[in-house]
């Protein structure tokens, strides 16, 4: 799984995940240094109406500027950045964040999809890409649109997953470059150049 | 959807001029990455060979320059989204504007119509209905003709009901419309004064002078040179004391219009008090 090749300056680092994935998070984020040259925007599914519970959970967890996103927001390295619920989140070709409330897709807004796919296109081989635990297919075809542009796909290893479907499903169907254990993933983090 | 788009940002480009040089249709402030993905998906829907051939339609073919215009705006929409920002229109913003011999309100991206009708549900609760004007307005007259219809989907109502109660509804939901088959058709007397207009917020002027101007998550589409644009805009529609409800993610800080505006506690709604 592992493989060979000089990584690039990573400048994003995108989590996607859906049920299963904020125990993961939580467990994550705390190993992972506050001083990275990257930001890490968070794309997961839950309810709506919930809006400022999980930026304030997760910013106990890290000393890293933890928010929820603002349309229109400049995308800063060093900063921890939450996708809104019930809304899509894209990145612009400028990197900037935009906002939009077109159809649910995969049954969810926001969907990890349109942030991998968007995401791909303006950060191309300087973008990583890592799809959670969860129980449907999100996530699936953006992580192959990002590897069409040359970005990196990383999955949680499905066997440590509380949901394997969806980095199993991405196992499947993409050309995955990073099969990662809960543990993996904070040392993984820290290691991007 | 394709995960290279067959979309490319050079593409987008050559429609959006296209568009306002043969159609007068402004979409150039329009933030690029929703309109590529809804272009993209339209391209792909409707299997075009190519995207000379896709242009060529658009430009050529007057009813499915429509169809794209209607495919890459976003209609989705739904009847008393945020219950809280519709409580609050209940409790404390139309009660206010009631002391007022008449009330106009401006509903600019009114989409399909669903906040209409729930805007028209609450006056008539309020017993404002009677001496209110609704100006629901659209670019897109397609969703204007379906919003007239006031029919929408059965398989919505279970939703549109929770919503409505969460707002402070007190009635039962159903007595606002009559169930046939998959649609729920709205009483009559809820569009008696609702007015469905075509207005293009890019390149179209203030029209009256309201109270109340609602437009929720349609800046969130433009960049921000256009959102300050469509906010003087409102500014210049807006009487004094009136209120202006924007989206949940959605603001008048950092506009030029931004000192004259007194946020309401919780809520997107600002009121003009300069």
């Amino acid at each position: 799984m592992e493989k060979d090749r000089l990584m690039e300056k990573c400048k994003a680092l995108i989590i996607g995940g859906s049920a299963g994935s904020l125990d993961v998070l939580l467990k994550v984020l705390p190993v992972v240094r506050p001083d990275i040259s990257f930001p890490i925007i968070i794309v997961v599914h839950r309810k709506h109406g919930t809006d400022s519970l999980l930026p304030v959970l997760l910013s106990t967890r890290t000393e890293m500027r933890v928010k929820e996103v603002d349309e229109k927001e400049a995308i800063l390295a060093g900063t921890i950045y939450v996708a809104p619920s019930d809304y899509h989140l894209l990145i612009e070709q400028d990197q900037t964040f935009s906002l939009d409330y077109s159809e649910k897709i995969n049954y969810s807004r926001p969907a990890i999809d349109a942030t991998f796919q968007t995401a791909a296109e303006v950060y191309r081989s300087q973008l990583v890409c890592l799809l959670l635990s969860g129980s449907n297919a999100d996530g699936v075809s953006g992580l192959k649109s990002v590897k069409a542009w040359g970005g990196t796909a990383i999955i949680q290893d499905p066997e440590t997953a509380q949901v394997a479907y969806m980095p199993a499903q991405a196992k499947l169907n993409v050309q995955i470059d990073y099969e990662l254990s809960i543990e993996a993933i904070g040392d993984f983090i820290n290691l991007l150049p | 959807m394709l995960e290279v788009p067959v979309i490319q940002d050079e593409h987008v480009e050559i429609l959006l001029s296209d568009l306002l040089e043969q159609y007068g249709y402004d979409f150039t402030g329009y933030s690029r990455a929703s309109l590529k993905r809804r272009i993209s998906r339209l391209y792909t829907l409707d299997k075009a060979l190519s995207f000379a051939e896709f242009r060529y339609r658009i430009s050529d073919d007057q009813a499915y320059f429509k169809r794209f215009v209607e495919q890459i705006t976003v209609n989705v929409t739904e009847m008393f989204r945020d219950p809280s920002f519709f409580r609050t229109l209940r409790e404390e913003v139309l009660p206010k504007l009631g002391t007022y011999p008449f009330i106009r309100i401006w509903l600019a991206g009114c989409s399909t119509g669903e906040e209409a009708y729930s805007i028209s549900i609450l006056l008539k609760e309020l017993n404002l209905l009677h001496k209110s004007l609704i100006y629901a307005t659209d670019l897109n007259p397609a969703v204007l003709e379906k919003a007239a219809q006031s029919m929408f989907a059965m398989s919505q109502m279970k939703q549109y009901s929770e919503n409505y109660i969460l707002s402070g509804g007190l009635k039962d939901f159903s007595s606002y419309y009559t169930a046939s088959y998959s649609l729920a058709k709205f009483n009559e007397d809820l569009k008696s004064k609702i007015i469905f207009s075509t207005h293009n917020l890019v390149s179209d002027h203030s029209f009256n002078e309201f109270q109340l101007i609602l437009c929720r998550n349609v800046l969130i589409y433009f960049d921000r040179d256009l959102q300050h644009n469509v906010l003087d805009l409102f500014d210049n529609s807006l009487e004094g004391l009136g209120y202006l409800a924007l989206g949940s993610k959605e603001t008048v800080d950092f506009s030029r219009i931004a000192k004259r505006y007194k946020r309401l506690p919780g809520e997107k709604i600002w009121r003009k008090i300069g």
